[in-house]
């Protein structure tokens, strides 16, 4: 297993090095001196010839790419030019926010998703189906931000139910944390509860066709055993990779989520880095989640590895 | 064994592409996508001539009023026609729509099929970039390219289109390998024909049925993306009309005029449910299996 870690760790080391340059090559899509932008109000010549030289932007540009990449590799992203403090630090800050959302949305829309893709193929062609698929592509078509603002109003306005915004870290109040963050994680888990429905369903409709199926009903086994048992077993595997590889689609939804319900988190921190014209902290934030899509890509392997015991013995 | 040509189903003695309609006019939920995303594109186009009141003059006596029959959805926070910043906003969320898929099928298509045909280094340099690019979460890679580019419609549509660029790049690149392998393509290049004419003649239009599909489900994507971008105030600038930029100002005035914020959100779920529905229909319609 280990083996295969690395193997697919080299292999995965190429397209880091794209993203990188990408990531890099962002801030040459500025108009105009990109100094001025880093700079942001502060413009006199000492401060815009200390970021030149900081940058090596007198320097050509595979020279200014390695100056930045060999400082990215030792942890130094750059400063905030908002707030003065290094990206690095703003960014493990955010992160543990964000990846409680995240968890607490994963875990919404797979309590949802999951179950709900079972039944609908358990029932399909029948009405459940029909009304679980329109759930479904209901929840795939709604703008998240949109069904935010409508709770807001709904669950906060007018039931005053639970908080419209706000943060409160599970260190300070475990149970007021997650009763902050559960509106927030209802809104982030809808669309993913949405594609894992569909994912689960096709998963499981393609297992129940098999004759191993066949042959465990027929041995009389009930059909309930039959489906969790035996069907959905074997249905996990492409459900649990597709659980890994939503990681990239997490970050990105919570970008909004974390912006209407004022979670201090890494998607509020992009935002803010944007209208702050803080353009490293944005180089920060797309480099982090591209690494950590990759991340996550690895440990979906190594699950796909796992859970297949065929794929398992076969290395 | 009954074989396709001499199966007595009127429909498989069709050609193809009459085939393909006939399967996608019998699917039912793929006609009321279409129906959904016609009534959109039809608004949208007459937005000029409809008696609608500008979408950008204001009335002061009209702030925030609720629905009347001199404002059908009511007026917004500077007394603007609601009802006519939706259908102004059709506009700029279909023409986002559209144009950012343009870009990502103009850039995509070619660059998958030189991936695929070619093979090769070629395929190893379009296919690591594809990579990397899919490693950066759409609406992140968008809202950078956005923020770099600067604030605009126009800008929204292109980071749009380039990050949605990748998929297609993807899906191209796979279809043209299993075409490729064909006899049909060994024999054209057998009788020496040149590569562009295989091209153009033989790949193109036997990898087009999955890039519509996939085509038409980005198109739902890119418009929640335009939204999402002129929500955060990176898309379409005011005081022109956007459903997303509507939904940003709404979300300050939720107590007071809770429908301001209740015409965007349900216009966009229509109009993306629209094309998701389509979506699947062609899918079903364009998939030779399902015969």
């Amino acid at each position: 297993m280990f083996v295969f870690f690395l193997r697919r760790l080299l292999v995965a080391v190429p397209t880091l090095i794209l993203i990188s340059i990408f990531v890099f090559l962002l801030q040459q899509l500025l108009p105009g001196d990109p100094v001025l932008a880093m700079a942001g109000e502060d413009r006199d010549l000492a401060t815009l010839a200390a970021l030149r030289e900081r940058y090596g932007l007198n320097e050509t540009l595979p020279v200014q790419y390695w100056v930045w990449i060999s400082a990215v590799l030792q942890g130094d992203f750059g400063t905030s030019i908002r707030s003065g403090e290094p990206i690095l630090d703003l960014i493990l800050q955010k992160l543990p926010v964000t990846l409680q959302l995240a968890a607490m949305s994963l875990a919404f829309a797979m309590l949802i998703g999951i179950p709900m893709g079972i039944v609908s193929a358990v029932n399909k062609g029948t009405k459940i189906d029909l009304a679980a698929n329109v759930i479904a592509l209901s929840g795939l078509s709604i703008p998240n931000f949109w069904l935010g603002i409508m709770l807001i109003l709904l669950v906060s306005v007018r039931w005053q139910l639970f908080p419209a915004s706000g943060y409160v870290p599970p260190s300070e109040d475990f149970w007021q944390s997650i009763r902050t963050m559960l509106m927030p994680s209802f809104v982030l888990g809808t669309g993913l509860a949405a594609a894992l429905m569909r994912h689960t369903r096709s998963s499981m409709l393609e297992v129940l066709r098999q004759d191993y199926v066949r042959t465990a009903r027929a041995k009389g086994l009930t059909e309930r055993r039959v489906v969790l048992r035996h069907a959905f077993r074997n249905a996990l595997t492409p459900i649990v990779t597709l659980t890994a590889l939503l990681f990239g689609e997490l970050v990105a939804g919570a970008v909004l989520t974390e912006q209407i319900f004022t979670i201090p988190g890494f998607g509020k921190l992009i935002v803010d880095a944007v209208f702050n014209r803080d353009y490293a902290v944005v180089q920060g934030v797309v480099l982090v989640t591209a690494f950590g899509f990759i991340f996550m890509n690895l440990l979906a392997d190594m699950a796909y590895v796992l859970l297949n015991p065929r794929l398992r013995h076969a290395r | 064994m009954s074989t396709v040509s001499d199966a007595p189903d009127a429909v498989l003695d069709r050609p193809a592409k009459s085939r393909a309609w006939a399967k996608f006019r019998a699917h039912r939920i793929g006609m009321f996508g279409a129906g959904l995303v016609g009534f959109f594109v039809i608004l949208a186009i007459l937005a000029p001539i409809l008696p609608i009141q500008d979408p950008i003059a204001t009335d002061w006596g009209a702030v925030r009023q609720p629905p009347s029959s001199t404002y059908w959805l009511g007026a917004d926070e500077i007394g603007r026609d609601l009802l006519s910043r939706m259908i102004w906003g059709a506009q700029a969320s279909l023409l986002a729509g559209v144009v950012s898929v343009g870009i990502a099928l103009g850039l995509g298509v070619p660059l998958g099929i030189i991936a695929g045909y070619f093979g090769g280094w070629t395929d190893a340099v379009i296919s690591r970039c594809t990579e990397a690019l899919l490693a950066m979460p759409f609406l992140i890679l968008a809202i950078a390219l956005a923020a770099f580019l600067g604030p605009s419609l126009t800008n929204a549509m292109l980071a749009i289109g380039i990050a949605a660029t990748p998929v297609f790049i993807r899906i191209t690149r796979g279809q043209v390998l299993s075409v490729a392998a064909e006899d049909y393509v060994e024999s054209a290049r057998a009788i020496g024909l040149p590569t562009h004419l295989i091209l153009r003649r033989y790949i193109l239009p036997n990898v087009l049925p999955p890039i519509l599909v996939q085509a038409t489900l980005t198109i739902a994507t890119a418009i929640i993306a335009e939204a999402s971008l002129s929500f955060l105030g990176l898309g379409q600038q005011p005081p022109a009309p956007s459903w997303g930029s509507m939904l940003n100002t709404a979300k300050n005035f939720l107590a007071q005029a809770p429908l301001m914020a209740l015409w965007p959100g349900i216009a966009i779920f229509v109009v993306v449910l629209g094309f998701n529905l389509l979506g699947d229909g062609l899918r079903d319609a364009l998939d030779p299996r399902s015969d």
